[in-house]
């Protein structure tokens, strides 16, 4: 069937959905868990789980007709975390069971997932990780500190890698579980941040006892499904690209128009120069969509993220000098807790502040040239003082 | 706060306000295609050592190659029509012959003679002229300065004068001189922008009497300039007023776009070399490129590779469809893929060390190449200020 095909009788689904579920009258939480049950939730996704196996490039169809619909959502917003990561590394690695009792709540948004795998003493070096997971009978307990966790607040589970094994090298001794964060011995703590509030937290692990059925993968293949899990950590590339000055550089270009007097030469050509870079980032992203669309993933996408977050600094510092006096203020250092970062609705000095974390989250902009170095151009490995070594009898 | 910043409902409705759709920024198979008849060709025949040699010779066009590519290959008529004996094909195409042109630095009037002076030709429907072009036996070349800016009339530096006595019906008399023109060497036919009444585009045969070529010597010495003298030269005009100033106009924007193709080309070309050294050359017992401060520059390298290709792909689009975003397209591209090819230049000296600064090695061909192509046609910093200009960013 051709893809035109496909997506028609998609359509159709969705019409036929939407007779049966109001989207006016239906209850929200009712009407996402039919639309998984229906298969409609996401269609690259196997039958049974929320998906009919089809091409990843149709979802756009069926999230559009939703959309013209006004249907209530999934509140995908608040489960980045949990649709982008958890989800892909629960279908690859997970038991059937897992994957059963997991991915419809996952979905739905009831069960926000969070990530426990950053440790004071494990960020770049992710591997180094302390956090112990000992076996007892039916049961592992698991006892550490993670930290820069996104949503752990909100979450009902999480990701979590541990050291099973401390007499293994580092990559060996590691395993990988989907943890109840409503557990005792969890505990959550904020983290706040240079911007002044806490979209992160520490969480800190005592004694915390996860059944071996929530384990992922087998004992010592933790390291396997994080490097899974991390694949789908980038910049998540929409299903559309956004129109010409639809990122960030449109609040500077709209800035410029607006304000002739704060115009300088310097200025101007820091402007040019980011317009252009920012168009011409755009447009590597459409070209990676279409190369994705095509069936012939490209490299570039490793270096999507670092254009990215250079990009984003650049232009929140060009933005704060546009703003002349302006720029001298800030909206609110109060400590609140944040669903996420938000480069649209804010303001320009919580941007310059917010996009700094842009080149360290979700790898540091030194480890993904390192990434693009080894993986895409072939350039030999670091040389390296710690893969053969007991993880126990590293120093640090 | 008296900020100029999209509030959040309008920041949404710009990211859910569907892009104008972006046209195919990939290969086709048939570009693919005929990038391989054409690299099959340079590589028996522009090796390294050849192309070095032959910027000490007397002839520093290489007539072999360039009628193997533009005969055997077709690549000369690229760009014209089928029913006018060409191929029919677009810039799409053109660029991809680029593309390898730049790969190899090689020495051949493509960009001349297939590019600038065809668009002129075709722009003025110069049918006679341009089956010799399409055929591959006439060789021209539009007689502009080749730092020329798009967007821009070249001033011309050649008067009209009256026909002199016993020349046939039509012939016009043109003296004046015209500096550093592009792949002029190796043309058969001149196109001649000449001032009078109106201002014109004047056929001029290579060996007219009282034409003089005097070859330059350029800082690239793989596409070597020449300077014009005409002392009361025959000539036959090809079109005049606004038809002529369309015609120059269109030629030189194709050309600035074909040109950010050859400068992506050379820029891909450089860094491959260049890493297929740091991993072989050692120092210290170890590959060089090895060494973390050497495989970051080459990340950002490849990142700024991926982007020019977006750039110049997306130039290239818009001219083969004549969209309406061509402008924007081409100023992008060119400003983009000029600093790109610079920035390679550089980075395969200094990469190679010692050997990349010798004379025997190809790296300073592709130095001169791209620090020459970045300053014709006009520089990254005036397409940026087209930009300015286009995108409504208007200068302090």
């Amino acid at each position: 069937m051709s893809s035109a095909d496909l997506a028609e009788g998609l359509r159709e689904q969705v019409r036929e959905f939407l007779a049966q579920h109001d989207p006016a009258t239906t209850e929200r939480l009712e009407f996402v868990r039919a639309r998984f049950d229906a298969g409609l939730a996401w269609v690259h996704y196997p039958a049974g789980l929320g998906g009919q196996g089809l091409p990843r490039t149709l979802q756009k169809v069926v999230d559009a007709e939703f959309a013209a619909a006004n249907s209530p959502t999934n509140r995908p917003e608040r489960n980045g975390i949990g649709l982008g990561m958890a989800a892909p590394t629960i279908l690859a690695f997970a038991s059937d069971e897992q994957k059963q009792r997991w991915l419809r709540p996952l979905w739905t948004g009831e069960d926000v997932w969070c990530q426990l795998f950053s440790e004071p003493g494990a960020g770049s070096d992710l591997a180094n990780l302390a956090t112990r997971a000992v076996r007892d009978g039916e049961n592992w307990i698991v006892s550490g500190q993670k930290v820069w966790t996104s949503s752990a607040h909100i979450a009902r589970r999480a990701m979590l890698v541990t050291r099973t094994d401390p007499d293994l090298p580092k990559h060996k001794g590691l395993t990988y579980f989907g943890v109840d964060m409503t557990t005792p011995g969890v505990e959550v703590r904020p983290l706040r941040q240079a911007t002044g509030e806490a979209e992160f937290n520490e969480v800190f692990l005592t004694d915390v006892v996860i059944p071996d059925t929530d384990r992922i993968g087998e004992v010592g293949q933790g390291w396997q499904v994080a490097t899974g899990t991390l694949m789908n950590e980038r910049v998540a590339l929409g299903a559309f690209s956004l129109p010409r000055e639809g990122g960030m550089i449109g609040f500077s270009a709209k800035t410029w128009r607006e304000h002739p007097e704060r115009r300088t030469p310097g200025l101007h050509d820091r402007l040019l120069r980011l317009w252009a870079a920012s168009e011409v980032s755009r447009l590597a992203g459409e070209r990676l969509r279409q190369q994705l669309a095509a069936g012939q993933p490209g490299p570039e996408g490793s270096g999507a993220k670092l254009v990215y977050a250079r990009l984003n600094q650049e232009i929140a510092d060009l933005q704060l000098e546009l703003l002349g006096g302006d720029g001298l203020r800030y909206s609110d250092w109060t400590m609140h807790r944040p669903d996420g970062a938000d480069f649209y609705g804010r303001d320009s000095g919580y941007r310059y502040l917010r996009s700094k974390g842009n080149s360290i989250e979700g790898g540091t902009s030194e480890i993904l040239r390192n990434i693009v170095a080894e993986r895409v151009l072939g350039l030999p490995p670091e040389i390296r003082l710690d893969k053969d070594k007991p993880w126990k009898d590293l120093p640090r | 706060m008296s900020e100029a910043e999209l509030t959040e409902e309008e920041a949404e409705e710009a990211e859910a306000a569907a892009a104008p759709p972006l046209p195919d920024l990939t290969y086709t198979d048939q570009e693919t295609d005929l990038r391989s008849a054409v690299r099959s060709v340079l590589e028996e025949k522009a090796e390294a050592a050849a192309v070095l040699a032959r910027t000490e010779s007397p002839d520093t066009y290489d007539v072999g190659l360039w009628r193997t590519l533009a005969a055997e290959i077709g690549c000369a008529g690229l760009l014209i029509p089928e029913a006018q004996g060409g191929a029919g094909a677009s810039f799409r195409e053109a660029a991809v012959v680029c593309e390898e042109i730049g790969r190899w630095v090689a020495p051949v009037p493509f960009l001349g003679s297939a590019v600038i002076a065809t668009v002129a030709l075709l722009e003025l429907g110069a049918d006679e002229p341009l089956a010799g072009l399409a055929a591959g036996t006439t060789t021209a070349a539009l007689a502009v300065p080749f730092d020329s800016l798009p967007g821009a009339r070249p001033e011309p530096t050649v008067r009209l004068g009256g026909p002199a006595k016993g020349d046939p019906e039509g012939t016009y008399r043109l003296s004046g001189t015209v500096k550093g023109v592009a792949d002029a060497l190796l043309a058969d036919l001149l196109i001649v922008p000449a001032d009078g009444v109106p201002y014109g585009l004047y056929a001029v045969a290579a060996d007219a009497e009282g034409l003089t070529r005097t070859p330059v010597t350029s800082l690239d010495m793989t596409r070597q300039l020449a300077d014009l003298t005409l002392e009361n030269v025959p000539a036959r005009r090809l079109g005049g007023g606004r038809a002529a100033e369309t015609a120059v106009f269109a030629a030189l924007r194709a050309g600035a776009a074909m040109l950010a193709a050859e400068q992506l080309g050379l820029a891909d070309r450089a860094l491959e070399i260049t890493l297929a050294y740091v991993k072989q050359r050692y120092q210290f017992a170890r590959p060089v490129g090895s060494f973390q401060a050497l495989k970051h520059r080459f990340a950002d390298w490849w990142v700024a590779v991926t982007q020019a290709r977006a750039a110049s792909r997306y130039a290239a689009a818009c001219l083969a469809t004549g969209d309406p975003d061509a402008d924007v397209a081409v100023a992008l591209a060119k400003s983009v893929c000029s600093d790109t090819a610079v920035l390679a230049g550089q980075e395969m000296i200094q990469l190679h060390g010692g050997i990349g600064f010798t004379w025997e090695h190809p790296a300073h061909l592709y130095l001169k190449r791209a620090k020459s192509s970045a300053l014709a046609l006009g520089t990254a910093d005036r397409h940026r200020a087209a930009l300015a200009k286009l995108a409504d960013l208007p200068p302090a």
